[in-house]
């Protein structure tokens, strides 16, 4: 296992380099927009990745409700984080590809205020997770994770319809992709999934180092005050 | 099913009681929703073309920093007297002080709701171009909205610090596509442009999906404070 | 296109600060490790 990480590592540097070789090089010029175009491979693939980190994050938080696995729960912190890192990336290089195309740095895209509401309910479980006290923390947040999943497809629906109403341009490029084009894309999703496993792994290692840390120091307060170091710990420690 | 009906109109009658004995908090926010319509009515001064574009945006956004006013104040007396672990342990269905406190805070916000909204139309120079008693599911299914979502979010923030400031914190991202048809079902509405059906239907959606998630939902939150 | 190169550079910049802060936090949990370890 230890060994694998830093293999990994390589591949995934090696992949992530060629990628973007694809994107900048070897990926033909877009008719229209020219090579602004092609941010597209960064911003399209990031925004999978933090939808797939989203939903990850509801399983193991419905999961956790369910069994209620520490492990499970640390899963759903790490998954909701490196989302919010990715989330961050799509809403950031959105107004960049869209300043220079349409002129207007931001529009209530579909997509784009999807990804937006998004953000701001997974930013919310980040503060809700950081600013709880309770030791039942994990439950809490893991119940706004499902509030926030039942949310989307009501706000993807209402922007969707309020667009209708307002017509106004569409960011990300809609209609049939040239399959070179397609083929970058892929590259650079699969170089960016295996980036985002990878940094999922080393937070996931972290918190399980963070949570062994906080529970051996609670033992040693435990058998400071004489109580029996045998106490039962409780389920699910709070992250920080 | 009995039980639970009467449990939860108990608690709501206990709380509308308590609540009218000691008025203060009750006439603080009054106070404040009508300084947010003073303010609002200072800061956007516009004709009478424009007010009914917009109006539905200031009238609701000045409902929902009134209702987190008026939702923050939701558990308070339990935490005091530590009413929730009581209702921890004992056989009443957890529904049933949810319902009390949302349908609650549902009567408390329409109350505040009641207060400013003719206040706008005074400032405003409001007149709908629309059938205006479209307005009224309008407001019964936008006031539940916010209010079963924040009495919800609420006792999820019970515990934390800051607590005042986490409840609209987690309450606004989750309301967007509900305060989005409010406003856009009041613009609508008053400016007679077209159908609100699309907007109140979602609204109603919207209603639904929530209620029922925070009424399956509660027993576990009550149990993890 | 110095929109495009904002982008790129501005998504590596992301990435690298949070890289950043997580080995901020792994250098301070093993430090706390090792005191933990000392008693």
């Amino acid at each position: 296992m230890k060994r694998l990480f830093p293999i990994l590592s390589v591949i995934t540097a090696a992949l992530l380099a060629y990628a973007l070789y694809e994107a900048l090089v070897v990926a033909p010029t877009e008719r229209t927009m020219g090579d602004v175009q092609r941010i597209f491979y960064y911003h399209v693939p990031s925004a999978w990745t933090a939808f797939l980190l989203f939903l990850v994050n509801l399983v193991a938080s419905v999961t956790y409700l369910v069994r209620r696995n520490p492990k499970a729960d640390a899963l759903a912190v790490v998954c909701a984080e490196v989302g919010v890192v990715f989330c961050t990336i799509v809403l950031v290089t959105g107004p960049i590809w869209a300043r220079p195309v349409w002129g207007i740095w931001w529009t209530w895209d579909v997509r784009l205020t999807t990804t937006l509401v998004l953000w701001l309910i997974y930013v919310s479980y980040l503060v809700l997770r950081r600013f709880s006290d309770s030791a039942q923390t994990p439950v809490l947040a893991a119940v706004l994770a499902i509030f926030g999943a039942l949310d989307v497809p009501l706000v993807y629906f209402s922007i969707w319809f309020f667009r209708t109403q307002h017509p106004q341009p569409v960011i990300g490029g809609g209609g049939s992709l040239d399959p070179r084009m397609a083929h970058v894309l892929l590259i650079n999703w699969l170089a960016f999934s295996c980036f985002a496993f990878l940094v999922c792994w080393s937070r996931y290692r972290l918190e399980l180092m963070q949570r062994e840390i906080e529970e051996a120091h609670a033992m040693e307060s435990l058998a400071g005050t004489g109580v029996a170091a045998k106490a039962s710990m409780p389920l699910g420690r709070s992250s920080r | 099913m009995n039980s639970v009906w009467a449990v939860t109109v108990a608690t709501l009658v206990k709380d509308i009681r308590l609540e009218w004995r000691s008025k203060d908090a009750l006439n603080s926010m009054l106070f404040f929703s009508l300084l947010v319509v003073v303010i609002f009515s200072f800061s956007f001064d516009p004709t009478a073309e424009e007010s009914r574009e917009i109006a539905g945006g200031l009238v609701w956004v000045a409902f929902l920093f009134s209702a987190v006013v008026a939702l923050n104040q939701t558990w308070a007396r339990e935490l005091r007297n530590q009413v929730l672990d009581a209702y921890r342990v004992s056989p009443a269905p957890a529904n049933s002080l949810f319902l009390a406190k949302a349908v609650g805070n549902f009567f408390l916000v329409s109350l505040l709701e009641a207060v400013m909204a003719p206040l706008f139309i005074v400032f405003y120079n409001l007149r709908s171009l629309g059938p205006s008693w479209e307005l009224i599911p309008v407001a019964l299914l936008g006031t539940w909205a916010l209010v079963v979502n924040g009495t919800f979010f609420a006792a999820i923030s019970l515990r934390t610090r800051s607590r005042e400031i986490m409840l609209p914190l987690l309450l606004f991202p989750i309301s967007i596509p509900a305060v989005q048809s409010m406003v856009e079902a009041t613009r609508i509405i008053l400016a007679g442009d077209g159908t609100a059906r699309f907007w109140i239907i979602l609204l109603l959606t919207y209603d639904v999906v929530f209620t029922t998630a925070s009424l399956a939902l509660f027993q576990t939150v009550l149990h993890a404070e | 296109m110095k929109y495009l190169f904002a982008a790129y550079i501005a998504t590596w910049a992301i990435h690298g600060i949070y890289l950043g802060s997580l080995v901020q936090r792994f250098k301070r949990l093993r430090q706390q490790w090792k005191e933990l370890g000392k008693k």
